[in-house]
């Protein structure tokens, strides 16, 4: 039998980067896929590497989301130049273009709430209305009331990205390990047996990394990560010139030309089907916002689940029962690719989550201990 | 570099490749007729400008776009070559012209 430091379940966008923090801190890693059976937000998403919307009401979200575009700047850069493979990481801000007065209103309320709720942290944000928003983008429809902008949005090639971490944690000597769902687990602190679709594998520790698989693996490890799918599709049109120079929340411009747009959330369960009512609103939200993509032909659509908490905020945890079980959830595995692999590799590594991330523990949604 | 097979139906279609007149038989698609004007390339990629040519002929591969009467980005694989039609070079992303909003 198999046996490693680490094995991390879940082969997408969270495990990899997990995986690649802890081969890269020296530990045999093992990487485990489920396979294309799999939902596989990590291949669906949209690509954004996002600040502004995240964590209103909660503003250690916001920070350790700043944190992790931080993180992004070097592991970009450690990527390419160690696998060779560019992820296309852009941060030249972005913004949130609202349509109508309401909606111009009610992002302006909402971004004073994050900066002051961000208190010494800061939160530096700015409302543009409809000239500056002409100004900035191309072509813009007079629907645009305005637009929300921070300088920490940024977007890249989720792809991409995918591939340079699996080629990284492989060549930190990380063993990839395809078709391996988890069928059954027999845990014990600091020494945990996996009996997988591809055989039967032990470690001293164990991260939960699989996504909407996570909800029904977690209870095997005395953990909680109630999560739920939520669906959104996606539309990308062929390929233009380059036209935009920076992101939006609902229509960016990839390295590629290609345009993408989307944000549609249904929660529709696990059914990964497209609806024609959701395409069209997303296509006539992108029109209204910048009519000369009436132009443009779409070539290719899809929807993809994401793996969402109940709060929308991540889940971090280790397993007290069982120490050396963790549980990596969120629904943002391009946003907090930095973080992952940067900052909370290296604590699993060592063994310990920092204190202050008791913050994202599954705890919050234990009903006894919140009464 | 292609030649059509001479016990196959008449190339009684004619259709204009970059200026080029070729002839092709009824049925054929756009991308036969880039074949048989004997073009090197018919578009440039978007990002390194790599030259392209018809590949898969099965509406996969993109590596076939063409400007076709007018229309940008078409997949000439999947288009019926027509009497007339004009088929030019697609050289990187399409071009727009994102026209300011006039208010």
């Amino acid at each position: 039998m198999e046996r490693y430091d680490a094995i991390v379940i879940g082969g997408g966008l969270v495990g990899s980067a997990i995986g690649y923090g802890l081969a890269r801190a020296g530990l045999t890693t093992a990487l485990l896929d489920e396979g294309d059976v799999a939902f596989r937000a990590s291949r669906g998403n949209f690509g954004l590497v996002w600040v502004q919307s995240k964590g209103e009401g909660a503003p250690h979200y916001q920070r350790w989301t700043r944190g992790s575009v931080d993180q992004w700047v070097p592991l970009a850069a450690e990527l390419a130049d160690k696998t060779g493979i560019a992820v296309g990481y852009r941060r030249a801000g972005g913004v949130h273009l609202c349509l109508g007065d309401e909606e111009f209103d009610q992002r302006r309320q909402r971004m004073e709430r994050m900066r002051r709720e961000a208190g010494n942290f800061g939160f530096e944000y700015r409302m543009l209305d409809q000239r500056e928003v002409a100004d900035l983008l191309p072509g813009t429809g007079p629907a645009v009331t305005g637009a929300s902008w921070t300088p920490y949005d940024g977007h890249a090639n989720p792809l991409r990205l995918l591939r340079a971490l699996h080629r990284g944690f492989v060549d930190h000597g990380g063993g990839y390990i395809p078709n391996a769902q988890v069928v059954d687990a027999v845990p014990a602190p600091g020494e945990f047996r996996l009996v997988t679709a591809a055989g039967e594998l032990r470690a001293s520790k164990v991260v939960l990394a699989a996504g909407l698989g996570n909800a029904g693996l977690a209870p095997l490890f005395g953990l909680n990560a109630p999560v739920r799918p939520q669906r959104g599709q996606i539309l990308v049109t062929e390929r233009a010139q380059q036209l935009m120079p920076i992101p939006t929340t609902t229509v960016r411009q990839t390295e590629e030309g290609g345009m993408m747009l989307g944000d549609s959330q249904e929660d529709v369960g696990f059914d990964t089907s497209q609806k024609p009512a959701v395409m069209q609103a997303i296509a006539r939200r992108a029109v209204l916002s910048f009519p000369w993509l009436r132009e443009l032909q779409i070539v290719r659509a899809w929807a993809a689940l994401r793996v969402m908490p109940p709060d929308g905020l991540p889940i971090y945890d280790q397993s007290q029962r069982f120490p050396g079980a963790f549980t990596v959830n969120c629904h943002s595995g391009v946003t907090l690719a930095g973080a992952h692999a940067n900052v909370l590799a290296p604590m699993i590594a060592a063994g310990t989550l920092d204190p202050w991330l008791d913050l994202f523990s599954g705890k919050r949604f234990d009903v006894s201990a919140a009464a | 570099m292609f030649q059509l097979r001479p016990e196959g139906r008449p190339a009684n279609v004619i259709v204009v490749v970059e200026g080029r007149l070729v002839r092709v038989p009824a049925g054929a698609s756009a991308a036969a007729a880039i074949l048989a004007a004997g073009l090197h390339s018919i578009r440039e990629t978007s990002v390194k400008g790599s030259a392209r040519a018809p590949y898969c002929m099965m509406g996969v591969c993109h590596d076939c776009l063409a400007d076709i009467d007018g229309v940008a980005n078409q997949r000439s694989c999947m288009i019926e070559a027509r009497a007339g039609m004009q088929i030019r070079c697609q050289n990187r992303g399409r071009r727009l012209n994102p026209a300011p909003q006039s208010s």
